[in-house]
């Protein structure tokens, strides 16, 4: 139990709801007024936006691919920043001219059909859904390891803190919790970082690259909370207490090459120098293969990579939860502004969890064997630095994490609960208070049940899936529908549902039956690279077979989308257009 | 995470999914007896042309409804035409579809039902044998006409569905008209509003600025630059939507004049979260709220008032209020007034009406009031709305 971190825990909790509630913008006399009515400068709005991005997956997750998986793993939180190159490209400005609040919004704006707008509707919760749930499994995943407190209790205390937000009045100034949040989780992950650099230094530097396989360097003792099966590549000798292979183990004892079962409560304990058996799921890699793309040992691994690598740059601009945010921009040049700003802000984090990877595989070599690389970055200030300055800087990334899982879930809740309210809830219940709570506690509450009953998938696989059904659908739904002025509400509506569905059969059936191989395992496993496509392809098929059916005034949206407001000949055209 | 965790998640998702198609089809098939069904079948044809025609006879709204009404009649083809040209065309004889507007012409100039001949049907399409123009009407005013061919010869019957086809589309020209006329009085209305700064304002704040003139003439200086602003914005003649950060400006004005005028009397507070500053809302609907506020918060009474305006984000709405806490009011005479009889709160009852006519009935000006308890205003605006992006 480290004290210090589980106050850093409460703490980043109480900073969250209690500027939830605060307003920093009162103004009691006139002369406040105009800091008061004052838009948000961008790159503050900028740093809310990565604020409210950089997840769990992110600040946990990614470090923990890449200890595990080595170069291929870069491409996630490359991609996770590229994402935003394409957004400000061709998607920021015209969604801001659009007027659009939602993806929904966006698509009545565009289309002027109902139809439509439900469908996004149904999208933006499912992708909700799947981005929510590694946050509360992240939050589960930092309790259990620094507190020691049980899985569950961590997405629970996450969904409570997100409902008192929500309940207790909204987010009051939104904007400012998550650009507070974005901060505290870059020096969060930056400071620890130049300590154990620091503390690698003056360790000799040892190489990640240039060695063997990862070994324990001391004398070591893991003990296994669940049921497990490892690896080891030849005979080795330790001592178990527990249950191994199914035998009561008490002592000393002879590996064999091949797999052994681990039951749950099982302690090991392995001798200085000896190498360090894997999760039967995870591959061995020594240094070369480590630092070198597509030698991860996985089938079709080029394959794999640019599918990964389609699912991120493309689902970004498809989050429902970023892409609110742009509304606080006062004009297309201004969230254009912001998407830039966002670009070098979430850069700047990502250079961290490398780090944290690469020293994961030197001094927590046991996580391989547990398969909880996901805690790396919460480990390792103590394992490498140690002592006092170790549990202050285990503190600091557990108040980073903390303030990751909140700010992501608070912000998806929000967007969620608005899009349930105003389409499905809302239908239903006529106060438009009443409505948005309910909706808030169904957007938290059926991600938290599901969470429950999970074992967990790598935190920042678990939230690519998410970004692939935002690739197969919205992606395609954008870019066509601010780009080609033929695109009609059949065609999109068609396109959505093909995206949508082929991308969640893809991610159930990789995940119901984890024994397929080969093309049919990449192929469904990575499903954003032909799932985008074939949404793409569908939506200009059916869009050119029901071309009678083209939004009546496209060019007068295409008009509002695609002109600065600065040139003001939007009003003058659009009132000679029609009557 | 656990398969079935991920196949639970599907299944939800497909069920918001289901629930959400299932009820946009809800109400398309409902069985019932035949001649039920039949009623149904037309009346919802009828309904799918209808919204189109409420933006009256503009060519996008003919091209929207021209499918719908012919399936109404079952012929081969139909046409809808102004009084000089052919609008939108759908059936056999695509190619044809100016020579419509020439068979309208009786119709236009009898304003009565006329039966085309044979030779005039066949001049659109070999195939037809008969065709029947029929006035449409706005107002008593014939403005255009509906032209239907068929492969049959014209019967009475048919005579007279195009007819009835053709009262009903007048009926939603004339609706078409009546909106289009609440919009203009509505407009009518800003224009008065902004007309009606009200003299006792302008009076008041010169004099105010007169009084700084010698003692204090940078804020002379300052608040004439505020009044200059303030008119500007006021007499804007563009657009009927404005941003909430150019509206609250125009307030900020306002009241430096006010408090020119008032001193340490009137105490604001403002709370405005930036998330919604670019949040659009009806050109001049907080002005007269603010400015009601000050006239019976603060002027019947000597001791120091406070305003406060808030205007926060709630998921997909912002809201905005603005309270006094001054003598209040009797709300039976705030819901008379806002029910249109004349009175003290024109502004108010203007605003709502505003507000109804461009978000719907359920965005109307919340009031809570009582005597010597103040008041408060509520209005509850989408961050997106579609007919605010039109425009």
């Amino acid at each position: 139990m480290n004290v210090l971190a589980a106050a850093a825990i409460a703490l980043t909790a109480l900073v969250t709801i209690g500027l939830a509630a605060y307003s920093s913008r009162l103004a009691r006399t006139t002369g406040d007024f105009y800091v008061a009515s004052r838009s948000v400068p961008a790159w503050w709005n900028a740093s809310a936006i990565s604020g409210e991005y950089l997840s769990a997956a992110s600040f946990l997750g990614v470090a923990g691919l890449i200890m595990a998986g080595g170069a291929d793993a870069v491409w996630f939180p490359v991609g996770y920043a590229v994402g935003y190159v394409l957004l400000l490209a061709l998607v920021a400005a015209p969604l801001r001219r659009s007027g659009a609040y939602t993806l929904p919004d966006f698509c009545e704006a565009r289309l002027r059909s109902t139809g439509v707008r439900l469908i996004a509707s149904a999208l933006v919760v499912l992708i909700g859904w799947l981005y929510v749930l590694p946050q509360l499994q992240g939050a589960g995943l930092a309790l259990h390891t620094l507190l020691g407190a049980p899985v569950w209790l961590g997405g629970v205390l996450v969904s409570v803190t997100v409902l008192i937000v929500i309940v207790g009045g909204g987010m009051r100034s939104v904007t400012l919790v998550q650009g507070f949040q974005y901060w505290l989780k870059v020096v969060a992950i930056m400071l620890p970082v130049l300590f154990l650099l620091a503390a690698w230094r003056a360790d000799a530097s040892p190489s990640a690259v240039s060695s063997s396989a990862p070994v324990f360097d001391d004398r070591t003792t893991v003990s296994v909370e669940n049921h497990i099966a490892v690896t080891v590549d030849q005979p080795l000798v330790l001592e178990a207490a527990g249950t191994v292979d199914n035998q009561r183990v008490d002592g000393a004892l002879t590996w064999q090459a091949g797999t052994h079962e681990l039951a749950a409560g099982t302690t090991l304990t392995f001798p200085a120098g000896a190498p360090v058996p894997h999760l039967s799921s995870l591959p061995v890699l020594d240094g070369q293969a480590w630092s070198q793309p597509l030698q991860g040992g996985q089938e079709h691994a080029l394959y794999r990579t640019f599918a990964l690598m389609f699912a991120l740059f493309l689902g970004t601009m498809g989050l429902p939860h970023v892409l609110v945010r742009f509304y606080t921009n006062p004009d297309g040049r201004a969230a254009r502004k912001t998407a830039l700003t966002v670009i070098a802000l979430v850069g700047l984090f990502y250079l961290a969890p490398s780090v944290y990877g690469m020293l994961g595989r030197l001094y927590t070599p046991e996580l391989l064997l547990t398969g909880r690389t996901d805690a790396v970055v919460l480990l390792l200030p103590q394992a490498l630095v140690g002592g006092t300055a170790g549990q202050w800087l285990t503190a600091l990334v557990a108040a980073g994490a903390a303030a990751a899982f909140l700010a992501t879930a608070t912000g998806l809740t929000v967007t969620v609960a608005g899009v349930l309210s105003q389409d499905i809830v809302g239908r239903k219940i006529d106060d438009p208070i009443v409505s948005f709570r309910v909706a808030a506690a169904a957007a938290v509450i059926v991600p938290l049940l599901l969470g429950l009953v999970a074992d967990t998938l790598p935190l920042a696989r678990a939230v690519s899936l998410a970004f692939a059904v935002a690739a197969a659908t919205f992606s395609p739904l954008l870019l066509l529908g601010i780009w080609w002025r033929r695109l009609t509400d059949v065609g999109a509506a068609t396109g959505l549902l093909v995206g949508g569905v082929a991308a969640t059969v893809a991610i159930v059936v990789s995940t119901v039956l984890p024994d397929v191989n080969g093309w049919p395992a990449a192929l469904l496993s990575q499903p954003a690279a032909w799932a985008m496509p074939l949404a793409l392809a569908t939506m200009v098929i059916v869009s050119r077979r029901t071309a009678h059916r083209i939004t009546p005034g496209v060019d007068r949206i295409m008009i509002r989308l695609h002109t600065p407001e600065a040139v003001g000949v939007q009003r003058t055209w659009i009132a000679r257009g029609e009557r | 995470m656990n398969p079935w965790v991920l196949a639970l998640a599907a299944i939800a998702g497909a069920v918001v999914l289901g629930v959400v198609i299932a009820g946009w089809v809800r109400g398309r098939a409902r069985m019932g007896t035949e001649g039920q069904m039949a009623t149904y079948r037309t009346l919802h044809i009828a309904s799918l042309a209808a919204p189109a025609l409420r933006a009256g006879l503009t060519e996008s709204a003919a091209q929207r409804s021209v499918k719908h009404l012919r399936n109404l009649l079952g012929v081969q083809a139909l046409a809808i035409t102004d009084d000089f040209s052919t609008l939108a065309w759908d059936g056999v004889g695509d190619k044809q579809r100016e020579v419509a507007a020439t068979h309208a012409r009786a119709a236009l100039d009898s304003g009565s039902a006329v039966v085309l001949s044979a030779v005039q049907a066949r001049e659109v399409s070999e195939m037809l044998r008969s065709g029947i123009a029929a006035p449409l009407t706005s107002e008593d005013v014939v403005v255009g006409a509906l032209v239907a061919y068929s492969d049959e010869s014209a019967g009475p019957a048919l005579m007279r569905a195009v007819e009835e086809v053709a009262t009903f589309t007048s009926g939603q020209l004339d609706l078409a008209e009546l909106d289009r006329t609440r919009a203009r009085s509505a407009e009518a209305e800003v224009r008065v509003l902004r007309a009606q700064i009200s003299p006792h304002f302008i009076f008041n704040s010169l004099t105010a600025i007169a009084s700084f003139v010698r003692t204090d003439p940078d804020r002379a200086r300052d608040l004439l630059l505020d009044f200059a602003e303030f008119t500007r914005y006021s007499f804007r003649s563009h657009g009927r939507y404005t941003a909430l950060a150019e509206e609250l400006r125009s307030v900020e004005q306002y009241l430096l004049l006010e408090q020119a005028r008032f001193g340490d009397r009137l105490q604001v507070k403002l709370r405005v979260d930036p998330e919604v500053l670019s949040v659009r809302i009806p050109f001049l609907c907080i002005q007269p709220l603010v400015e009601n506020a000050v006239r019976h918060g603060l002027e019947e009474r000597d001791t120091p008032g406070t305003i406060s305006i808030t205007a926060v984000e709630r998921g997909p709405d912002c809201w905005i209020s603005v309270e006094d806490d001054g003598v209040g009011n009797e709300p039976g005479v705030i819901r008379r007034s806002l029910s249109g009889e004349p009175g003290d709160h024109v502004g108010l009852a203007n605003v709502d009406e505003r507000l109804r006519q461009a978000f719907g009935d359920e965005h109307g000006l919340v009031v809570e009031t009582a005597p010597m308890a103040g008041t408060k205003v509520t209005m509850r605006i989408p961050k997106f709305a579609e007919a605010v992006t039109d425009e």
